[in-house]
């Protein structure tokens, strides 16, 4: 299992993916450098956090025109596994693989702080290990998260179920108090139609180590390790 | 080929909530400005570039503005588009 995680200039989780990847899962990974094309033959890639480009003109606008994002595209219309985290999810709107778009925190504030998440779909790949109406606890850090789409496209994504996670209380409950960034619905991650490309605001390379706080964060990369696994050893 | 200035505005579109706007919009009632009602905070951006007309002018810029100056989910974008001569288009 080989995961690549693309290098914008300005990203800055990329590391912290890598040392989940490799000192916690034990899998291989590629830094993927965002003027190269070759994805290496990896099985997931990850658009990690940061400020790619500064965050010039907006989020995630400039980063979708680089070299690495063309390979990306191409790899996620044939079914690969596209994993946008924070800045990652920015990216994936902007160029269109996944609906709606990210805009500034209802508070005019960054917002960074543990966050709840009731998890919506557990048949996907990355979240194959969770049982639906699971919480999790990873932390967000991000000025623009608030996730937003058109009536139409949000009533579509709504009837799709492409809704994977929702900001919660601690408790499970899905309440407007639970929100910390004003996102439509509570919506904190999404994924397209088939399912293979997700995007999410927090972090779940920050919560994969006992000694970091937690390790809720982990059962997604493990989700994708074992769901790989699987397909790999039945092909 | 003429030179031109285009004057694009970007602009949150109304059903999307503008809290940079919410927030200015206080602070200038907070300063007195009691008469403010609505502020929306938008971006400024200015492309020179030459085309053989304004017709033509206006093509490029719409299509620049589609494929990268506004993202058409959540913004609204109009723009001008105005001649200028060579010697002020090379000065900027």
């Amino acid at each position: 299992m080989k995961f690549g995680v693309v290098v914008f200039p300005g990203t800055w989780s990329d590391r912290d993916c890598g040392q989940v990847i490799e000192q916690v899962l034990g899998a291989e990974v590629r830094y993927l450098w965002h003027k190269d094309r070759d994805l290496q033959g990896c099985d997931c890639v990850i658009l990690p956090g940061g400020f790619s480009y500064g965050d010039y003109l907006r989020c995630g606008a400039i980063a979708r025109f680089s070299p690495v994002m063309e390979s990306v595209v191409t790899f996620a219309e044939h079914g690969g596994l596209v994993w946008g985290i924070c800045n990652g999810f920015q990216v994936l709107c902007e160029t269109g693989l996944l609906p709606g778009a990210l805009i500034r925190n209802e508070a005019c504030q960054f917002r960074c702080e543990p966050a709840h998440l009731f998890v919506e779909r557990a048949d996907l790949i990355y979240t194959a290990n969770l049982d639906r109406g699971a919480v999790l606890e990873i932390p967000i850090s991000h000025g623009e998260g608030n996730y937003f789409a058109d009536p139409a496209t949000l009533s579509q994504i709504e009837q799709n179920g492409q809704v994977v996670f929702r900001y919660c209380q601690p408790d499970g409950l899905v309440v407007p108090a639970a929100n910390p960034n004003g996102s439509l619905h509570n919506i904190a991650g999404i994924v397209n139609e088939a399912g293979n490309v997700l995007g999410m605001m927090p972090h779940p390379e920050r919560r994969a180590e006992a000694e970091l706080g937690g390790e809720d964060g982990l059962k997604l990369f493990n989700s994708v390790v074992d769901a790989m696994n699987d397909i790999l050893v039945a092909s | 080929m003429v030179n031109y200035l285009a004057t694009v505005v970007v602009t949150l579109k109304q059903v999307v909530n503008d809290p940079q706007g919410l927030t200015v919009k206080s602070g200038l009632r907070q300063l007195g400005f009691d008469e403010v009602e609505g502020v929306r905070v938008g971006k400024h951006i200015e492309v020179r570039l030459t085309a053989e007309d304004e017709k033509a002018a206006r093509t490029r810029v719409s299509e620049m503005c589609r494929r990268l100056l506004a993202n058409h989910v959540i913004e609204d974008v109009r723009f001008q588009v105005e001649e200028q001569d060579a010697q002020v288009g090379a000065s900027r």
